[in-house]
Parts: C-alpha cells; structure tokens; sequence
C-alpha cells in the first residue's frame, strides 16, 4: 500500500540543523569574526552593502558570515533586514568635489586641479598568488604617506561643462523616486533608473557595460574621472530647517564622457554616463556609468537597438535579488503543472498516432 | 511553538460577520507573534498601501494594479507576493491554511505557515472547511470554498501575455484596448498543428467579460472552479509587483473556440488511497519497471475521503 510522503517539517528544520553545522566548517579552525571580515574582506562587504542597498559595514559582514560568503545571499538578508527601517527621508544632494578622496584618476588629462591619487588599488599589481600572505603572523604592512590632498577637488565633468564641451543634466525637482517603495513604470526617469543599477547586479551591470564597448550600442566612452572616498550626508529635518549631518559613508563615483552628435537645438557636446557605488567598487561604478548612458538612448535621440538601451530590458533584470529567487524557484515542487502537461502530451500524442494511423490505412 | 498556533487547532471556522476585517486594520498583537516585529511581519502603513491596491483590484476584477511590494525575508518566486497579501488581510482571529501543490506538507507550504505562526501567532490548519484564509501555490482546494472564505494565490508571472509579447508597456496597451487577439492566435495555432490546445496550466482567462488574465500556474482543471466561486480571490505577484482580485459570483471563463470547447485536464484514473475518481491526481513513480499509481493531489480532501470511507466500513 503506498503511503504518501511526510515529515517536511523535521526535514526543514535538520536541513538548517545541517546548514549551521557547516557553516561553521571545521571547530578546530578558529570562528572568523564580524570585525575580520569587515576588515579583512572589505571588498565583499563593499559590494553586499551596494547590492543590499544599505550602507552599514557591521550588518553586512554579518549577513557574509552567515551565508557563508555567498554574497548574492548576504545581500538578500541585508534587503530583508533594510524593508524593515523606518524611511524618514531624503538626505541632500551629495557634493563629491568635497569627498575626502583617497582615489582619483583621471583618463582624460594628464594632470589637474587635485592631481591623479592611485590610492589603494589593484591597478599595475602583478596577478601572481603572493604565497607569503598564506604564512600568517606578519607584521602588518605600511604604507608611505604622502601630505593630505587639497580640501576641495573640482570634478573633470565640470571643468568641461564649464566651457560649453559638456552637456549639463536638468536638475529634477522635489525629492527623487524610491523604487523600494513604488514599483518601476515605464518610461523611467533618471533617478530612478540610476537607483537601480546602483543596487543591480556586479555581474549583470558589468556584462551589459562590456557589450556597449563591443558595438552593442553606440558607445565612445572616456573615463573623465574615478573618485573613491568618503562623504558626508546631510539631511534636512523639516522641523529644523537647515541641513544637519548624519555622518560619513563611503563611496565611488564615476563619470564617463562620451560623444555626442548634436541635435537642432544643441550643438554636438559631450555627454555623461554617471555611476555611484557604496564602499569602493570601481569596477561596478564603471560599469554602471556606461549602463547610464546606454540607457540615455531614447533621451537623446539615437536608436534604441541594443540590450544595455533597452530600458525595459536593462531595469527588470538588473536585480539579482530577485533574479536569484525567481531562477531557483524553479527547484520548489511544480508536479502538478507537470502532471497537466504530462496527461496533455498524453492525449496529444494519442490524436497524432491516429492521425497517423488512418492516413497510413 | 506556541500552543494556540498548533496545527489542527480545534478552533471554529470563521463566519461572514466575523470581526476579520475591523481586526486586521487594528491589527492588535495576538499571542505568539515574535518580539521585534509588527503583527504579520509588515508595518501598518505597508499593509494599508497594500489594502488599497487591493481594493482597487476588486473594483476592476482581472486587472493588474501596480503595488509597492516589499523585499520579504523569504526569497522572490518563493511566494512574496501571496504572503503580504495574506499579511494585509490576517487578523488575529483568522485560521491559516497553506497549500502548494495541493499539500499541507509540501516544503515550501510548511516553510510559509511557520512564517504565519512566528510573526503573526495566528492559528493555522490543514482543513480547508476550517480556515478563513487560504493560501495557495498551483492549486485550488477541492472541497468548495465557502463566501466567508479568502483565497490568495502565489503568482510567478501575472501579465497573460507575456510569453507573446515580453514588454510590459505594450502589454498595458494591449489590455486598455481588450486587444486579446495575439493570445486568440496563440491558441488557434496550437489547434492547427496539434490539433488540441497545447496550454496545460496558467490557462488564460476573461474575467468579467473584460481583462485577460493569469490564473496562476494552477492546472487548466481548476480553472472551472473560479467561475462564480463564492469566496474572495485575490492575486499577489510580489517579484513583479503586481496584485489583482477576483470578488466573489463573478464570471471567470477559459479561453476556448466553438468547435474547441475548453477542457479541463487530469489524469484519466482513481486516486490509489481514496478511490476518488473525479479530483486532481498526482502520478507518483513507484519503480523503475513503469510502476506508477496516481493519488489526490489534494491532501486534505483525500484525507478526508478516505476517513469517511473507514466511518462507513465501520457502521
């Protein structure tokens, strides 16, 4: 007699059993801490902090400690703390030409105002596995200083927007769209499209950014400039009236200058693909700013016939938290559509033997 | 577990005037609910969001309205949408019941009812005669539902046509003009080369005589089942933020063509444990020799059956 399965629930709650077991690996092993992975794995809590759209180092060291270093995980448990907090409102305007830099390059001048920072980069190292660092206990590496940079460091978009070369953006009015609280509607506006791929996938950005350099999209990019350093925030309470700071987060910008023909009513200039990251992700940033200005296709005029143009396309599949879930849904149980496909293959396979049948006859 | 939150919990089911509804606005902290967290997980000012979108799907039966869904601690796909509908509508007097796939006991059913117990401490059952809510995955229960009944279904993909037409700011065109030709065609094609209508689940339907729609990937053999059903639908899409409702005795109907009436499928056979012979069946493969018997899909109906079966035998 057969006997329907049972007993999910023991086998949920063991599978966890399970999973915490090997989370931990190994007990002769010493437990990372959240403070050496906040410290030592700085770039995956840069990029769970801009993935999970929440800018709090500690919680997303967390959330890599507990999906086991599965970022793409990591940054869904920093989404699902984040929809719990309270939104109160919209800070300021950042002002990045008064970020504390520790990184700025320029690929379009040699020198300027505020001078090329290399900062801490992987930029020119030499990919060889460094087997020294496998020996634990080394004294810890110093760095030469160098005196601070200049207070404020003007930005190379605005050094060429000042003499006409680049197109300057309509500033939007009142308070940008939050797409964490209404849903995307077509056709999307700038702030809300940037929002998107600020918090979109390294992977999926990065690929679509590559396609645009491929002749997938019109795309003559230069970086105008990469800064990586800290902020303030300011926000305005409405009951006070004036700006207050909130304190410091850290970001990357990045702005590509590309060409423009011109139209009728403007003569050709540059224009700009933007891209803001939390924590320091050059990668992304660059990404994300040709992404911007593929997108900036219907805005200017020019054909819209690539992926990394194609708004709907680009914006609906950018997130990887819901990508992940909808892909691995595919594993929950689908037998009953399956059982319905199944008896329909059935019934239509037994019509075309027929057909078959009396045409042979 | 709290003990009130038990399953076959042995309290009534709930009536038409039951305090369900001026209990979910107040929303009241019923026992069991975890510290730290809002009765059913999302603050008030979500679920009123949500209660509008709601209301506003029920005043247009069939058609989609954009909604500000929220990231949820269980992953898109994975029912979001469903869940903070069923958060919006709970009240702590409500009895939960959660099915995919038909079962009580599939994973992911499980997983979504200990969700309902911990941040909510409603009381939940695998009754369907006893639960005032009823979320569902792929299948509608067979027993039918009652008019102090709600049903809210999980859905993947809410837009009907998107298969035939993947951008969304076409297929809104295309609904404002009731332009359901494409899909017409779609089917048209499937008789032509095979002679039969190739759409086994996610069957489209006309709802009110005037929105297409998606009935969710429940088998074509439940489609029947919404027609006129007495008991509140709704439809929460929470990865594509999207949340649609069907009131109750309203005229849900299949998509067919004269000569091609619609028709229901399921497997041609009687359930192996309760002798059922017109319900939804799963076929279960017993061996590696062609061995397959076929069983309810619905397990508290066949629980049922088969208990009525016994008392009968007995008697």
């Amino acid at each position: 007699m057969y006997v329907a399965v049972k007993g999910g629930e023991r086998a949920i709650s063991a599978a966890h059993a399970w999973l915490d077991e090997t989370r931990r690996g190994d007990p002769s092993v010493p437990e990372l801490s959240i403070a050496q992975i906040e410290q030592q794995m700085g770039l995956a809590v840069d990029r769970v902090m801009a993935e999970g759209s929440c800018h709090d180092r500690f919680l997303a060291a967390l959330a890599i400690k507990q999906a086991k270093g599965d970022l793409i995980e990591a940054a869904f448990l920093l989404r699902a703390y984040r929809t719990t907090l309270q939104r109160f409102g919209a800070s300021e305007p950042l002002e990045t030409s008064r970020m504390r830099l520790r990184r700025r390059v320029s690929a379009t001048y040699k020198d300027l105002p505020g001078g090329q920072v290399l900062g801490p980069t992987f930029d020119y190292t030499h990919r060889l596995l460094d087997f020294a660092l496998a020996a634990e206990g080394a004294a810890p590496a110093v760095a030469p200083e160098a005196a601070a940079p200049v207070a404020e460091v003007p930005r190379v978009t605005e050094l060429l927007a000042r003499e006409g070369l680049m197109q300057r953006e309509d500033m939007t009015e009142g308070e940008p769209g939050d797409l964490t609280r209404q849903p995307l509607a077509f056709p999307a506006d700038r702030p809300v499209r940037l929002q998107n791929l600020a918090r979109g996938d390294e992977g999926f950005l990065l690929a679509l950014g590559y396609s645009t350099q491929r002749g997938y999209g019109n795309a003559h990019p230069f970086v105008g400039e990469i800064r990586v350093g800290h902020i303030a925030v300011e926000f305005t309470p409405p009951e006070l009236g004036f700006p207050i700071e909130l304190g410091e987060i850290g970001i990357t910008e990045c702005q590509m200058v590309n060409q423009f023909a011109g139209s009728r009513t403007e003569p050709p200039q540059f224009t700009r693909g933007y891209g803001l990251v939390f924590g320091h992700g050059e990668r992304r940033a660059m990404a994300m700013s040709l992404v911007d200005r593929g997108l900036r296709a219907r805005e200017l005029g020019e054909d819209i016939s690539a992926p990394a143009q194609d708004e709907e396309f680009v914006l609906y599949h950018s997130d990887n938290i819901e990508a992940t879930g909808f892909v691995e849904h595919l594993k929950l149980p689908h037998y009953v559509d399956f059982q319905s496909e199944l008896e329909n293959l059935r019934t239509i396979r037994r019509s075309a033997e027929q057909a078959m049948q009396e045409a042979a006859e | 577990m709290n003990s009130a939150t038990t399953m076959d919990s042995p309290r009534a089911s709930g009536t038409i005037d039951s305090p369900r509804a001026s209990g979910a606005i107040d929303s009241p902290r019923a026992s069991g609910a975890i510290d730290g967290y809002n009765f059913a997980y999302l603050d008030e000012a979500t679920k009123r969001m949500i209660r509008r979108a709601l209301l506003k799907a029920v005043a247009i039966p069939g058609h989609q309205i954009p909604f500000g869904a929220r990231e949820m601690p269980l992953p898109y796909g994975w029912g979001t949408g469903g869940i903070q509908v069923t958060a919006s509508i709970l009240g702590p007097t409500d009895t939960l019941k959660v099915i995919d796939q038909g079962a009580d006991d599939t994973t992911n059913a499980i997983s979504i009812r200990r969700f309902f117990t911990r941040v909510a401490g409603v009381a939940t059952t695998e009754h369907t005669a006893d639960a005032t809510v009823v979320q569902t995955r792929h299948r509608i229960p067979e027993r039918t539902l009652r008019e102090d009944q709600i049903i809210v279904y999980q859905v993947p993909q809410p837009e009907p046509l998107f298969r035939l037409e993947p951008r969304r700011t076409e297929t809104k065109r295309l609904h404002a003009l009731a332009d359901y030709g494409l899909m017409h065609v779609r089917l048209y094609e499937d008789i032509a080369r095979l002679g039969h209508i190739a759409k086994a689940y996610d069957y489209p339907v006309m709802v009110n005589g005037r929105y297409l729609m998606s009935p969710s990937p429940i088998p074509a053999f439940d489609n029947p089942k919404m027609h006129r059903m007495p008991a509140l639908q709704l439809f929460g899409a929470g990865r594509e933020k999207r949340i649609y409702a069907i009131p109750p005795y309203t005229d849900v109907r299949s998509l067919d063509f004269e000569d091609h009436p619609f028709r229901p499928i399921r497997a041609p056979h009687v359930c192996a444990l309760c002798g059922s012979g017109d319900t939804y069946l799963d076929e279960v493969i017993t061996d590696d020799a062609g061995g397959r018997l076929f069983v309810c899909s619905d397990t508290d109906f066949c629980a049922e059956r088969q208990a009525d079966t016994a008392k009968e035998a007995a008697e």
